[in-house]
């Protein structure tokens, strides 16, 4: 069977595909051991491609503008700009894995950043030299604000059944609302000056932000949930197919519900410490925030349709649009190129995975 | 002969006007094959429904070794001892065979690790290839996703974790409609592993000849109710054939 769908295609395709046999089968032979497994396994998916990718620009950009890119100061002002993002976007893989979306993550970081630092704000007091209590308050505030538009988001979605792109696209809609009508669309400056040295301190030697390590611990948490825990499988299990989840006995709502919880406190989390960053809400910083947060998820690997995803390919992917806007600034391009560029990516990242679907659909 | 094991009485069930089932009864006997057939609408799939917990009957009993049981939910059933194949398979196509092989019913680490909810992959693996291996599926790479297997296999998947946790009864509702004739024999092959193994298996299925090749007893549903039962020995297709479009005298008429 097999050879006689090889021999297809024109006389140059066949002597390519010859001449490519030897490959092909050491290729074979090197995924068969345990090693290649895992290695086959990984190119298998978008994974181990985009990681390719990126150690690839940002050695392209390095050799192109040679101790200007890869220097202490660019690497760590590239995290910490994608810190933010890379902390919504764990919560958008756990979404996407289900199958479904949210579209509200960078309203709903806006919302509770405001939340938060109203609730700091409380009775008009100057709080630049608030305690520990202030600062706990706010944090609570922001998680818990967070929390209650992804409940919202999960009960619409799983309960109401109403499609998440449309459910979550509504709650976009009312947390921005509220988020400009809460603040009166004027940005809160005053905060307890213990959050701006958060957002400031640095960690390992005085080098690597604080917020990049937190960022990366919640990633790390968060692909480790999806990978080898039930609630990770359940999350799959749901978004490969819902209906055998729900024979299986799994509260299928309940879980769904629960996804969008933990992406809408993530986005609360991530509000506070956009906070800490900025020290300032920055109400018109976070436009584009939900699409970048998607984009990096695609990119990294989860299927549109959900059942496959992985949070260190969703990091990844939150890198390459950070690296290509660093390294277009750096060489004089016009920054928008990594909008081009990254809109190209996003939809490669797409078709790899249509194509996949239509190879294994085929057996 | 011995009591019944799973028994229905008087189901009832409609859907809006349509009455799928209109008083049926239906019986399961230990260590048997019985292949459930009818014509389309006869309400076979319902009555499967109603058994397995994904359907509720609007009226009518369910004894399971001789004690009424409500079965409000296929995890209810299963904790009975009952499964199911369904005929689109329910399988998660992107998990590999022993994820969804313990697909609800995952075994966690032990200690604090499971506590906080984390699986015990490598236990896992080693029950599903037994579970499979008992059956005599070979699944040369247990880690590949379902979607990549064959038809076949997956199907295999299926049957396996039906079998796997059934301890009273296995329903299949056509489970070999989709395959090949090799794979076919694979299946029937594994009902018969079933029945041996001392479960009874519930057969539905259009293809005559493969009933009365592999059942041991045969009841036909008409019109939402049982019309007739034969022993596998004393049947041929044409009585079957006949039953299924109501030639025969029904069963209980008058």
């Amino acid at each position: 069977m097999t050879a006689v769908r090889r021999s297809r295609g024109g006389p140059v395709r066949r002597a390519v595909e010859s001449r490519l046999a030897p490959i092909a089968e050491l290729w074979r032979a090197f995924s068969q051991t345990r090693v290649g497994s895992v290695v086959a396994r990984a190119f298998s998916t978008n994974g181990a491609w985009i990681f390719l990718l990126l150690i690839g620009l940002m050695l392209f950009f390095n050799f192109m503008a040679p101790g200007k890119f890869l220097t202490e100061f660019n690497v760590r002002s590239m995290a910490t700009n994608v810190a933010v993002l890379l902390v919504i976007a764990v919560g958008e893989t756990f979404v996407m894995a289900t199958g479904g979306i949210d579209l509200s993550v960078g309203y709903v970081l806006l919302f509770s950043g405001v939340t938060s630092a109203q609730a700091m704000n409380w009775g008009g007091k100057d709080p630049t030299n608030s305690g520990w209590d202030i600062v706990l308050l706010g944090f609570m505030v922001a998680i818990g604000s967070g929390l209650a538009w992804g409940v919202l988001n999960g009960i619409i979605v799983a309960k109401a059944k109403v499609p998440a792109l449309i459910a979550t696209l509504g709650t976009l809609g009312m947390s921005w609302g509220l988020a400009e009508i809460f603040s009166n669309g004027q940005d809160l400056r005053y905060l307890p000056k213990i959050i701006a040295d958060m957002g400031a301190s640095r960690l390992i030697f005085d080098k690597v932000p604080l917020v990049v390590v937190v960022a990366i611990l919640i990633a790390a948490a968060g692909g480790v949930m999806l990978s080898f825990t039930r609630f990770g499988r359940y999350t799959l299990a749901i978004g490969s197919n819902q209906e055998a989840a729900r024979r299986a006995g799994i509260n299928v709502d309940r879980h769904l519900i629960a996804v969008y919880a933990l992406s809408g406190a993530l986005a609360g989390f991530a509000g506070f410490m956009s906070l800490a960053i900025f020290t300032t809400t920055t109400i018109s910083g976070h436009a584009n925030d939900n699409l970048q947060a998607i984009a990096a998820v695609v990119i990294g690997g989860t299927s549109l349709m959900g059942g496959v995803a992985t949070v260190g390919g969703t990091t990844i992917g939150i890198c390459i649009p950070m690296v290509l806007f660093s390294g277009f600034t750096i060489l004089g391009y016009q920054s928008f190129w990594r909008d081009v560029a990254v809109g190209a990516v996003l939809i490669l990242a797409v078709y790899a995975d249509q194509l996949r679907r239509r190879r294994r659909e085929r057996r | 002969m011995a009591d019944p094991l799973l028994q229905a009485r008087g189901i009832f069930k409609s859907y809006g006007h349509v009455e799928a089932l209109r008083g049926c009864d239906f019986e399961v006997y230990p260590n048997e094959i019985v292949a459930l057939i009818g014509d389309n609408g006869a309400g076979k799939s319902t009555l499967i429904k109603i058994l397995a917990g994904t359907e509720e009957a609007d009226e009518g009993e369910i004894f399971l070794e001789g004690h009424p049981i409500h079965v409000g939910s296929p995890s209810e059933a299963m904790q009975l001892g009952i499964e199911t194949v369904y005929q689109d398979l329910a399988l998660a196509p992107d998990l590999d065979g022993s994820a969804n092989l313990y697909l609800g019913r995952e075994l966690m680490m032990a200690g604090l690790l499971g506590k906080l909810g984390f699986l015990d992959n490598r236990a896992m693996r080693t029950g599903a290839r037994k579970a499979f291996g008992e059956l005599g599926i070979d699944l040369q790479n247990a880690q590949s996703a379902v979607a990549n297997l064959s038809g076949g296999q997956r199907q295999s998947v299926a049957v396996a974790r039906s079998v796997a946790w059934a301890s009273k009864v296995v329903f299949l509702d056509e489970p070999t409609a989709a395959l090949g004739v090799i794979q076919t024999a694979r299946v029937i092959e594994t009902v018969k592993k079933i029945r041996d193994r001392g479960v009874a298996a519930v057969l539905i299925s259009h293809n005559m000849r493969q009933v009365l090749e592999v059942a041991d007893r045969i009841e036909v549903l008409r019109l939402g109710r049982r019309v007739a039962r034969f022993d596998r020995q004393g049947a041929t297709i044409e009585q079957l054939v006949l039953a299924m479009t109501g030639g025969l005298a029904e069963e209980g008429a008058a």
